[in-house]
C-alpha cells in the first residue's frame, strides 16, 4: 500500500515538474508577445517592462533577454543592454539572430565609450 | 553519409527556423554628448582663426554652416550675432603682448610680398589682418593663444549673457598628390561579356585639406571646457574642375556629425531581431 502511494507520488511530481517549466513558458510567451506588439507601435517602456516579468517569470527563456536588451539598448542603458545580451548568448549560445544583434550593439557601444573617453 | 548529414543539418536548421518567430525592428540608440552642456541654453558661434585658400572665407562659412546645423539638431538657442574677426583680434593680441614684453620683430615678408603670422609685424604695432596669411599650422600656432585668454572670453561672455561659446581654427589648404591611383576598368571578352579589372595608374591629383579645429568656451568664466581637432582631405582627378566652396562643404559635412555630437544626444538609427 505505502509502495503504492509513494510510486503515485513519485509520478505525479515527475509530471508536474516539467508541467510547470511548460507553463512559466506558456506565461513568459504571453508577455513577449505582448512586449513585441507593443514595441512594434514605439512603446518601448511598455515593451521593456514585459520583456523584464517574462525573465522574472523564465530565468531561462534566451528570446525574453534578447528582446529586453533590444528594449534597454533603445533607451540608451548599454550596461544593462550588455548584461541582457550576454545572458541570451549564454542561454542559447548557438542563435545566431542574438549574436547579430549583440555585434552591431557591440559596435555602438564601442563608439559611446570611445566618444566619452576623449 | 556526408551528404545525409547535411541533409539532416538543413532540416533541423529549416525546422528551428520555422519554430523561432522573428521580427525585425528599426531602432534608435541614442548616444550621449562628449560635453555636459546642461548648464547652458544659448550657445554662441564667436568666429575661428581661419586660413589657407582664399577662395573660401572660413571664418563665415564655418560660423554660418554651424549656426545652421545647431538650430535644427540641438536644443540649445543659437545666438545671432556679428561674426568676429578672429584673426584681426589675435594678431592685436599678440601686438600688445610683443609690446609688453619689448621684443621687436623684424617684419620681413613673405616670399610672395604678403606676411605670415608668425614673421608679422612685432614691437607693439598690430599686424594688418588684410596682409596676413595663414599657411599651415605653424602661422597659426602663435596665434591660437587666444583661446586661453580668458579675460578676453570673459568679456565676450557677459557681453551675450553667459552662453557656451564655440571658437577655434579652420585651416582650409589646397593640396596636390601625385602617385599611382587604383581604378576599375570595363572592357569585353571575346564572347562580348562585359568585364571590369582593377588597374593601377599615375595620377595627379589635387583637392583640399580641412583641418578645423573646435574650442568649446565657458562664458560665464573664459576657461576652455573642450577642444577637438579634426583632419579631412579630398584629391580629384585632373579632369574634374571642383570649386573650392564645394570642397569645402563636402569636408565639413564629413565633421559635422562628429560636431555635434559634442554639443547634442545623436540618434544612430539600425534594426535589431526580436524573438518570440
Amino acid at each position: 500500500m505505502i509502495r503504492r502511494l509513494f510510486a503515485a507520488v513519485l509520478l505525479a511530481g515527475l509530471v508536474a515538474v516539467p508541467a510547470a517549466a511548460d507553463d512559466a513558458r506558456d506565461r513568459a510567451k504571453k508577455y513577449v508577445e505582448f512586449g513585441i506588439a507593443v514595441a512594434q507601435k514605439g512603446l518601448w517602456r511598455e515593451a521593456i517592462y514585459r520583456w523584464e516579468q517574462a525573465t522574472r517569470v523564465d530565468p531561462s527563456y534566451a528570446a525574453a533577454y534578447n528582446n529586453l536588451a533590444i528594449g534597454y539598448e533603445h533607451e540608451g542603458e548599454f550596461e544593462k543592454a550588455r548584461e541582457a545580451y550576454e545572458k541570451a548568448l549564454e542561454l542559447d549560445p548557438q542563435n545566431q539572430m542574438v549574436r547579430q544583434n549583440y555585434e552591431l550593439f557591440r559596435e555602438i557601444n564601442d563608439r559611446a565609450t570611445r566618444s566619452r573617453s576623449r | 553519409m556526408r551528404l545525409v548529414a547535411a541533409a539532416a543539418s538543413l532540416v533541423l536548421a529549416l525546422v528551428a527556423g520555422a519554430c523561432t518567430s522573428f521580427y525585425e525592428v528599426p531602432i534608435e540608440t541614442p548616444i550621449q554628448p562628449k560635453m555636459d552642456v546642461s548648464g547652458f541654453q544659448r550657445v554662441l558661434i564667436a568666429g575661428f582663426l581661419a586660413g589657407g585658400s582664399e577662395d573660401v572665407d572660413a571664418n563665415l562659412e564655418t560660423v554660418r554652416l554651424l549656426r545652421s546645423q545647431l538650430r535644427s539638431k540641438s536644443s540649445l538657442r543659437v545666438i545671432d550675432a556679428d561674426v568676429l574677426p578672429l584673426l584681426e583680434i589675435a594678431l592685436d593680441q599678440q601686438a600688445v603682448q610683443d609690446g609688453a614684453a619689448g621684443t621687436n620683430g623684424n617684419g620681413s615678408p613673405a616670399g610672395d610680398g604678403a606676411e605670415t603670422a608668425s614673421n608679422g609685424q612685432g614691437g607693439g604695432a598690430s599686424a594688418d589682418a588684410s596682409t596676413v596669411r595663414i599657411r599651415d599650422e605653424k602661422d597659426l600656432e602663435p596665434l591660437e593663444t587666444i583661446f586661453a585668454n580668458v579675460a578676453y572670453w570673459k568679456k565676450i561672455g557677459e557681453e551675450f549673457q553667459n552662453p557656451l561659446i564655440v571658437t577655434g581654427s579652420v585651416l582650409f589648404i589646397p593640396h596636390a598628390r601625385s602617385g599611382f591611383v587604383q581604378r576599375e576598368q570595363e572592357y569585353f571578352d571575346q564572347l562580348g561579356r562585359r568585364r571590369v579589372v582593377p588597374v593601377r595608374t599615375y595620377m595627379e591629383r589635387k583637392g583640399f585639406i580641412l583641418r578645423p579645429k573646435f574650442v568649446f568656451i565657458d562664458g560665464r568664466t573664459g576657461a576652455t571646457l573642450y577642444s577637438e581637432t579634426f583632419r579631412e582631405e579630398i584629391l580629384y582627378s585632373p579632369q574634374q574642375a571642383t570649386p573650392a566652396l564645394s570642397s569645402y562643404f563636402e569636408l565639413m559635412d564629413r565633421l559635422v556629425p562628429s560636431f555635434l555630437s559634442t554639443l547634442s544626444t545623436q540618434k544612430i538609427r539600425g534594426s535589431r531581431i526580436l524573438l518570440k
